[in-house]
């Protein structure tokens, strides 16, 4: 008869416990040996640009990592530099980030959640990568702001639109410059009012998912303060091709208002259909019937053809702009790629220049002290005036420009025309606002 | 009771132009399948690579060069380059944007040559390899030639969509409402979609009228019925299934040149149309060619009046998964699907 303690419950406990702390993920446990995860140690910084570069968003894709490139280049002190002359921080040196040569890694978001997480972890696990940024979709955003976080590297979002990405998914790890659905809304309503008359009737396509929901919520909401009418909003599938079925029941309906809360091929299909069924011919009540995109990309416009000439939108910045940081981007990035920037192209260099000049400022890679830099950081001269990367939710507030379809295009980049720049503090809200609720940014995570 | 008709109409006719275009890509699959015995996974692709004809013929025909303009400038500030079409210089402007206005309907003829080669060079260089393998390997080859045609398109075309628009006499809609006496603006519909309605209709009688009224067509109908007793009255039966499987690939490309101007052509055009398309031939019957044109008419009318918003009020969510609906009835009621004859894949 042994005298020994161990039962097989606790032999299997404890197998349970030391297997489990083996599996554990290395992001999770690289921290014992740095002082944070992928503390870059030799004479070079590794940064992760994950960009749809397979699916339907890989132009935008492609045009955010020409972005990076430039980007990289200007940090390293190659290139006329860019927005660095104009960026407001003088922070920044030319000699890479805090000395160390900036290099990259890629990766494909393939514009899929999972895809893009995996690809994120990849660069960080495998290739040390101490920042990611990127993407074009808001789903995609806010999965890999929460792989950032867990993983303990701060993560500069590329191109996403939807109120949650700094609303009820916002995290410590995470940074928006892209503006986002409510500040589409407060800057185009006004306009719309102004342009349309204040007593329209709104019908609403949207496309069903998280940025469509925020989008429309949005686009409601304001334009309803201004005393429009909502008629109907019907939800489309994220897989629609021809939205005929869904606008020929705009036509039995009172409204003289098309909004088309889509994007990419959703947007260029639903409008190339509610121009092909002669809305824009449309005379309801004596009033022309209006369509409009509140989110318009240069890049996805160009597949709507001439059916984006008058369209009013909103966008977060266009290279028509002539601002000098505007101006210093486009001869950079035109000079070099031969044609303009796009805007998912300015809001990743912005984001990439913004990551280094706090990380030079904070003088440390570490994520909390990158993230500390970074917020309430008040900075100009990178194209959208005055901006402030506001810390209650690590969402940057600038100026928002109202677009139209230009009429009548120059060339084959010169497809919008900006109306309005609408002044940063009118589409400026409370951190606790209704539709940004229900989330916290938690704690910062270094590894 | 006016604004219920005046509803069903409109996703009548909504339902008329996607139907045409399930019916003619099912038409091509169900000749495929019934001739050759291949369940072809890269249809749609033929679909897709028939629109890009139509792209890439506008492109063709809007070539142009160059002269710099030194009264404007570019978005640098450099003198700006002016591009004039070599068909406007060499046919004057007004004759060749009027070629350049055409260039969909001009691809027609453009794309059959095409399509007849691509279909060739499919069935002799990969599918003719798969006709003894199992219907799973033919599916994974079909739909691995299916990817790597995409994102060819994808590599030389991008990943955006490409507006490639009617001819101007064809823009606009036709107000259906004041013939039939409702409201003007009411029942309104584009000219094109009715063009695309009448094509599909042609294209459809003909392949009808060519297997049932030549000596060609009727070889192959024995063929496609028992092609051993055929093979032994020596009749070369293979060589006819190639230039059946030309003939199918043409039918998709057609399919998809005409549909260009409806939706801005992308690489992904094939893929969307693929999974319903064979939806349309399983519920019209394996091997049925009037069973895939019901079909494709039916289901596309169907998808067009589940996506009305009283009928979405009530069932959400329905135009998302009608078409799979429907086709769970009616194989459980007509398991061989509506048209399906006895024998064909029961073996």
């Amino acid at each position: 008869m042994s005298n020994s303690n161990l039962t097989r419950r606790g032999v299997l406990k404890s197998g349970a416990v030391a297997g489990a702390g083996v599996a554990l993920p290395t992001i999770f446990t690289a921290s014992s040996a740095a002082a944070y995860t992928n503390e870059p140690t030799g004479g070079t910084v590794t940064l992760g640009f994950n960009v749809p570069q397979s699916g339907p968003y890989a132009d935008e894709g492609a045009d955010e990592l020409r972005a990076y490139q430039l980007a990289v280049e200007h940090l390293n002190g190659e290139g006329d530099a860019g927005m660095m002359n104009t960026f407001s921080s003088k922070a920044l040196k030319g000699n890479g980030i805090l000395g160390k040569k900036v290099e990259f890694v890629t990766g494909d978001t393939q514009t899929k959640s999972d895809a893009a997480r995996a690809s994120a972890k990849s660069m960080i696990e495998k290739d040390g990568a101490v920042m990611i940024t990127g993407g074009s979709s808001s789903g995609v955003a806010v999965a890999v702001q929460g792989l950032c976080q867990e993983a303990g590297v701060i993560f500069m979002a590329g191109l996403t639109h939807s109120n949650d990405t700094t609303g009820k998914d916002k995290k410590a790890n995470g940074f928006r410059h892209f503006f986002n659905a409510y500040m589409s809304g407060a800057a185009l309503a006004p306009v719309l009012a102004a342009r349309y008359g204040a007593d329209r009737k709104a019908y609403h396509l949207t496309a069903d998912y998280t940025w469509g929901w925020t989008q429309e919520e949005s686009i409601v909401a304001a334009t309803e303060a201004l005393g429009w009418e909502t008629v109907n909003t019907v939800k489309t599938p994220l897989a629609a091709t021809d939205f005929s079925s869904y606008i020929t029941p705009i036509l039995q309906t009172d409204a003289d208002v098309l909004v088309l809360n889509h994007y990419g091929g959703n947007m260029v299909n639903s409008l190339t259909n509610a121009v092909q069924f002669g809305l824009r011919e449309k005379q309801v009540n004596g009033r022309n019937f209006e369509i409009v995109v509140p989110l318009f990309s240069r890049l996805m416009a160009r597949g709507a053809g001439e059916n984006i000439k008058g369209i009013l939108g909103s966008t977060n910045w266009h290279w028509s702009l002539t601002d000098a940081g505007s101006a210093a981007f486009v001869k950079s990035f035109g000079t070099k790629y031969g044609f303009p920037p796009s805007q998912a192209a300015h809001t990743t260099y912005c984001q990439t220049l913004l990551y280094a000049d706090a990380c030079e400022r904070a003088g440390t890679f570490n994520p909390c002290g990158v993230a500390e830099a970074l917020e309430g950081f008040e900075f100009d001269g990178l194209g959208n005036g005055k901006t402030l990367y506001r810390a209650d939710d690590h969402q940057c507030f600038k100026d928002v420009l109202v677009v139209k379809g230009k009429d009548n295009p120059t060339s084959e980049f010169d497809l919008l025309e900006v109306v309005e720049i609408t002044p940063v503090d009118q589409v400026t809200y409370d951190p606790n606002h209704p539709m940004f609720a229900g989330g916290a940014l938690g704690e910062c995570n270094a590894g | 009771m006016v604004g219920t008709m005046d509803a069903i109409l409109l996703q009548i006719l909504n339902g008329l132009d996607k139907g045409s275009a399930y019916a003619l890509i099912a038409l091509g699959l169900t000749l495929i399948f019934g001739t050759l015995g291949v369940v072809n996974f890269a249809h749609g692709a033929l679909f897709m690579i028939g629109a890009f004809c139509a792209v890439t013929l506008q492109r063709l025909l809007s070539l142009s060069f160059e002269t710099v303009d030194p009264t404007k400038t570019d978005f640098l500030g450099n003198p700006a380059k002016i591009k004039t079409p070599y068909i406007e210089s060499w046919l004057g402007p007004e004759t060749g944007a009027a070629i350049i206005d055409w260039s969909v309907p001009l691809a027609i003829l453009f794309s059959i040559p095409i399509m007849l080669f691509v279909g060739y060079v499919m069935e002799r260089g990969l599918i003719k390899h798969f006709y003894k393998r199992p219907h799973a390997d033919q599916i994974l080859v079909t739909f691995g030639l299916a990817i790597v045609l995409q994102e060819l398109v994808k590599h030389y075309y991008g990943a955006n969509p490409i507006p490639t628009g009617a001819p101007d006499a064809f823009k606009g809609s036709f107000d259906f409402g004041v013939v039939l006496g409702f409201d003007p603006n009411l029942i309104i519909y584009p000219y094109w979609r009715m063009v695309y309605f009448a094509f599909a209709a042609v294209i459809i009688g003909a392949v009808f009228a060519f297997l049932q009224f030549t000596t060609f067509g009727m070889v192959v109908r024995a063929g496609m019925a028992d092609r051993e007793t055929v093979g032994l009255l020596g009749i070369n039966i293979d060589k006819r299934f190639t230039i059946m499987f030309g003939i199918a690939a043409a039918v998709a490309g057609l399919a998809g040149v005409m549909y260009a101007p409806i939706n801005s052509p992308n690489y992904h055009m094939g893929m969307d149309f693929l999974v319903l398309s064979f939806v349309v031939v399983v519920v019209g019957g394996m091997g049925s060619l009037p069973g895939a044109v019901l079909a494709g008419f039916m289901l596309g009318i169907l998808e067009s009046f589940a996506s009305m918003n009283w009928i979405k009020d009530i069932l959400p969510g329905i135009d998302q998964i009608i078409i799979y609906l429907v086709a769970i009835i009616i194989l459980l009621a007509r398991p061989r699907g509506l048209m399906g004859r006895k024998g064909v894949m029961e073996d």
